[in-house]
């Protein structure tokens, strides 16, 4: 292997790791007071690495440890146009709050590098190491705001409980390592066909479990619920979207290419996860009381049907990159309305405070109507797209009764997304609001808008790249 | 023969959503206190908007072909993956699209006075709907249809929950819920067809033999979807408590059209698609239906509150509805299309009826009344005709379009005609004891005084309704002219099917 051409492959990665060491380097120099530009220059340079990982070749590279294809490349656009809009965010959020901390857009960034791994995995050491660096990343940024005890609960729960996924993750990887002599996943998978060993089963659930966990499929979700309430709201639109697709493109690569011949094993498991998930996210956003606790059950949801695509096999890989990408739309946009709401300078934290917002503030309402049913499932918008995909996907794999019991699951959580509406709509307005800060509010603008219209022109242009994105994949 | 104004069908279906449109940019240019002149200018647009699509559809009417059993203004453009754009209407839909077209000025005018706040947002909500109901029938794609049908729940949720009675909530969440539910089993179903069929096309899935075996899943998630929506029982009580709660003009769209969306769907997609499924199922329909139309003309019989029992009475004309389409011959479906067109403009005057006096004493209570045809004859002749349309007196749409059905059914099985005539009796009973203890007797409430008779306003909304309720109950042609072709090719698909 030409290493010039392994370079050029890797060249979203090395831009993102080069320039987040220089901009370490300007920012330490410049200072909080710098944190203006860090966030342009972070900017700058994950755009430049979306660039690259459009016009970027396909093949392999590093023996075979880092894979570039399309679902790859796909993912990895996705992921820094993410990680743009994010930072955007946050360069807000914390001016306002008077805690501006250069590290901030850094972190985003060396997070994208992780994620950006984990999509081009090619052997379990490319996954623990792409995993790990976005995990300590996140583990960071989610105790972001060190003067506040529900941020650093959220950080230390986070990285506690990350920890032990990733001991379960790395242990099932060393069982699989044993027993199939190598790390590469075309290695594993011909020892999978030819001789398939109990340990290799046993390695392959403990790493589904530590996968499951960063995608917070329950039962492994107990994390999500605090975390996202306890960490920043600009980290938490970013951790609700860009890691799970990484995660899960990483968990179809992984089953798909380690372990094909096994598919009778762990779609079993799979379904298991992904039915557990809508359930426990379907019913336990019944009770919420605060908006972010609300959209950790909705995102616990959201990953069961996720996974039904991932259950659906190779056909369900299309499905599974439209699905995250109408998805983290519909998160960034719904996390940006939260931030955009405070009252007499207090954030806007629990759902009832939304009462009475349509005669206050219309434009928002509407945003958040928009999305809100967006993620309800409900057509034309873009979420009843992402549903689309992914049942049509497991329909097409035969899985037909997990769908209907998916979509019937998703009438159960439309309850706790239509009391957000009736809230808005029909009680009495509980006194103004605050100006809304302006990032975040056009941002979510630009979530709504999306859903509708702009996902009529989306579909037809990016679902022909999905379905090209997939082919070969696994291979 | 080429269409006068090409994609006719796309302007009449989002006109209503331009109008919308108009009014939300109008709403938001406005300063805050030009609350009044928004107010106005929204009835205004609203009118005005409604009235050209009703124009418009008039048009299509005088250009439709009524020899040509087929579909005809299509458009056809490719989406993506298997869906596409694609419009058209035939004998049957057509008339679904004339009747929305004609209601929706008439729930306008109606909510003219008697809404005082958001008046704005309210004239977007019910622009909205229109879009989304016209969509639903013009619509030749599966999941095109889908989006309709879905996407109308949302402003009508909000037309409930917003402007509503005192259990406005409750019932916004039943309605919302209970229709979503039947209708992700159909999303289901139709993920499944376009699995197998590779097209989400209706008129190419209308030709496509799905398996026997599979046929009885499919039509019972779709049927789950559209007895929901029509009612049948025992699936109807969000019904009652969606049309107390809402306003006037909402009941009317919910009785007139949106009941009309279930058996429009049993006669577009479980008939013609799944028949031996739908044969199978046949007896069981045919029993809900006879329950439907004599339990809940009993139920209807006990209540205190009239809307309540017109939305009852609703429920029983339904089941009419059912009858006549899985009795799967031409009387019957084509009888079922008359009823549904004929309650829509009945059911729609008696909401509007009752609308006239809760704008006037702001309550439902049928003890409340007595003696009204002393205190305002012209509303009395009214309702009467009303009445006497609902339970299907010759002469009336009513009628026909219950003899129609009662034949059809007959011919399937003596049985359900026999016992469904029974609730054409006891449907008199309940109606004619709300007639005299509304209109009848003394005046012993002192404040039914206060108010006049029907304004021009009033006047003006019902008369298209009795001219069309009497023109149909007299020359039902005009409805059958324009049906016959079309429905004497489902029902010979359907019979060619089942039979060989």
């Amino acid at each position: 292997m030409d290493f010039n051409l392994a370079l050029n492959l890797a060249l979203p990665e090395a831009i993102l790791a080069i320039s987040s060491l220089l901009i370490l380097v300007f920012g330490a120099f410049r200072g909080d007071k710098g944190m203006t530009s860090v966030s342009a220059l972070c900017g700058a340079a994950l755009i430049g690495a979306a660039f690259a990982a459009a016009f970027s070749h396909q093949g392999s590279a590093f023996s075979g440890s880092f894979i570039v294809d399309g679902v790859a490349l796909f993912a990895k656009v996705a992921i820094y146009v993410a990680a743009v809009f994010v930072i955007v965010l946050g360069q807000g959020y914390f001016d306002r709050l008077g805690a501006r901390r250069f590290e901030f857009p850094i972190i985003i960034l060396l997070a994208a590098l992780g994620m950006s791994m984990m999509v081009s995995a090619g052997d379990l050491i490319a996954l623990y190491v792409g995993l790990e660096l976005q995990s300590l990343a996140l583990y960071v940024l989610a105790a972001f705001r060190r003067d506040d005890a529900k941020s650093s609960e959220a950080g230390l729960k986070y990285f506690v409980l990350g920890a032990l996924s990733s001991g379960l993750l790395l242990y099932g990887a060393s069982l699989i390592y044993g027993f199939a002599g190598s790390m590469n996943f075309h290695v594993i998978a011909e020892t999978a066909t030819t001789n398939l060993n109990v340990g290799l089963v046993f390695g392959l659930v403990f790493l589904i479990c530590g996968l499951a966990f960063k995608v917070s499929a329950a039962p492994f979700h107990m994390w999500t619920p605090d975390v996202y309430e306890g960490a920043p709201t600009p980290v938490v639109a970013f951790a609700a979207g860009a890691p799970k697709f990484a995660a899960m493109v990483l968990f179809a690569r992984v089953l798909q290419t380690g372990f094909e011949a096994q598919a009778d094993q762990w779609r079993q498991v799979i379904l298991v996860l992904s039915v557990l998930s809508f359930l426990v996210g379907g019913l336990g956003g019944l009770m919420q009381k605060d908006i972010k606790r609300l959209l950790a059950y909705s995102s616990i949801a959201n990953m069961g049907y996720a996974l039904l695509a991932v259950a659906a096999g190779l056909g369900g890989i299309p499905s599974l990159l439209m699905f995250f990408v109408l998805y983290m739309v519909d998160t960034l946009g719904l996390f940006s309305a939260q931030m955009s709401l405070s009252r007499k300078g207090e954030p806007v934290t629990r759902i009832d405070s939304l009462a009475g917002l349509s005669k206050t503030n219309m434009p928002l309402t509407i945003a958040i109507t928009i999305l809100a049913l967006s993620v309800l499932g409900m057509p034309p918008f873009g979420g009843f797209w992402a549903k689309y995909f992914v049942f049509g996907a497991a329909i097409s794999a035969g899985l037909w009764p997990f769908a209907a019991a998916g979509l019937v699951a998703s009438v159960i959580s439309a309850f706790y997304y239509l009391r957000i509406i009736k809230l808005m709509w029909f009680d009495a307005s509980g006194g103004e609001m605050d100006k809304s800060p302006r990032e975040a509010k056009w941002i979510a603008y630009a979530a709504a808008a999306f859903s509708f219209p702009v996902v009529i022109a989306f579909l037809i242009f990016v679902y022909p790249l999905a379905q090209t994105a997939a082919q070969g994949f696994g291979s | 023969m080429t269409p006068a104004i090409p994609n006719l069908l796309s302007i009449i279906t989002f006109a209503p959503l331009f109008g919308a449109l108009v009014i939300t940019v109008l709403r938001f240019m406005a300063r805050k206190d030009d609350e009044a002149i928004i107010a106005k200018n929204a009835k205004w647009i609203s009118l005005w908007t409604t009235l050209i699509t009703l124009a418009l559809s008039v048009v299509m009417l005088a250009g439709f072909n009524r020899a040509n059993p087929g579909y005809q203004f299509e458009e056809h453009y490719s989406w993506f993956g298997p869906i596409s754009y694609h419009m058209g209407v035939d004998g049957i839909s057509i008339l679904f699209v004339a009747l929305t077209a004609f209601l929706m000025p008439l729930c306008i005018l109606a909510s003219w006075d008697s809404i005082k706040e958001r008046i704005a947002e309210y004239m977007i909500a019910f622009l909205l709907l229109e879009t989304l109901v016209i969509g639903v029938f013009t619509s030749l794609d599966m999941f095109l249809f889908y989006i309709f049908f879905e996407g109308g729940l949302v402003p009508m949720f909000l037309i409930i929950g917003i402007w509503g009675g005192k259990d406005r909530i409750y019932a916004s969440y039943k309605f919302f819920l209970y229709t979503l539910l039947g209708s992700v089993l159909m999303l289901a179903a139709m993920l499944y067809m376009v699995n197998v069929a590779g097209t989400a096309d209706i008129p190419l899935l209308t030709k496509f033999a799905f398996a026997r075996e599979v046929q009885p899943f499919l039509w019972f998630a779709f049927f789950a979807s559209f007895a929901v929506k029509m009612p049948m029982w025992p699936v109807h009580t969000w019904l009652p408590d969606a049309h107390v709660q809402a306003p006037t003009a909402g009941s009317v769209m919910l009785a007139g059209i949106l009941l009309k969306l279930g058996g429009y769907g049993f006669i577009r997609f479980n008939l013609p698609m799944f028949p031996y499924a739908s044969e199978m199922f046949a007896p069981l329909v045919m029993a809900l239906s006879v329950i439907a139309v004599v339990v809940t003309s009993l139920i209807a019989f006990r209540q205190t509150d009239i809307k309540k029992l017109i939305a009852y009475s609703s429920v029983a004309h339904m089941g009419f509805v059912t009858m006549g389409i899985f009795a799967g011959n031409k009387l019957g479906v084509e009888g079922a299309v008359f009823q549904m067109i004929s309650h829509g403009l009945i059911s729609g005057a008696l909401f509007l009826c009752v609308g006239v006096v809760y704008d006037r004493w702001h309550t439902r209570e049928i003890a409340f009344y007595g003696g009204v045809t002393k205190l305002m004859p012209h509303y009395a002749f009214v309702f009467l005709l009303f009445t006497m349309a609902n339970v299907g007196l010759p002469g009336t749409s009513g009628f026909i379009g219950e003899i129609t059905s009662l034949t059809g059914a007959y011919k399937w099985g003596t049985w359900v005609a026999f016992v469904a005539t029974s609730g054409v009796i006891f449907s008199a009973v309940y109606a004619l004891t709300l007639f005299k203890r509304v209109m009848f007797g003394e005046v012993v409430n002192d404040e039914l005084k206060k108010y006049p008779d029907l304004s021009v306003r009033e006047i003006i909304i019902f008369t298209p309704l009795i001219i069309g309720t009497i023109a149909l109950g007299i020359y039902p042609a005009f409805v059958f002219n324009i049906t016959t072709a079309s429905v004497d090719q489902v029902v010979a698909t359907y019979q060619a099917i089942i039979g060989g």
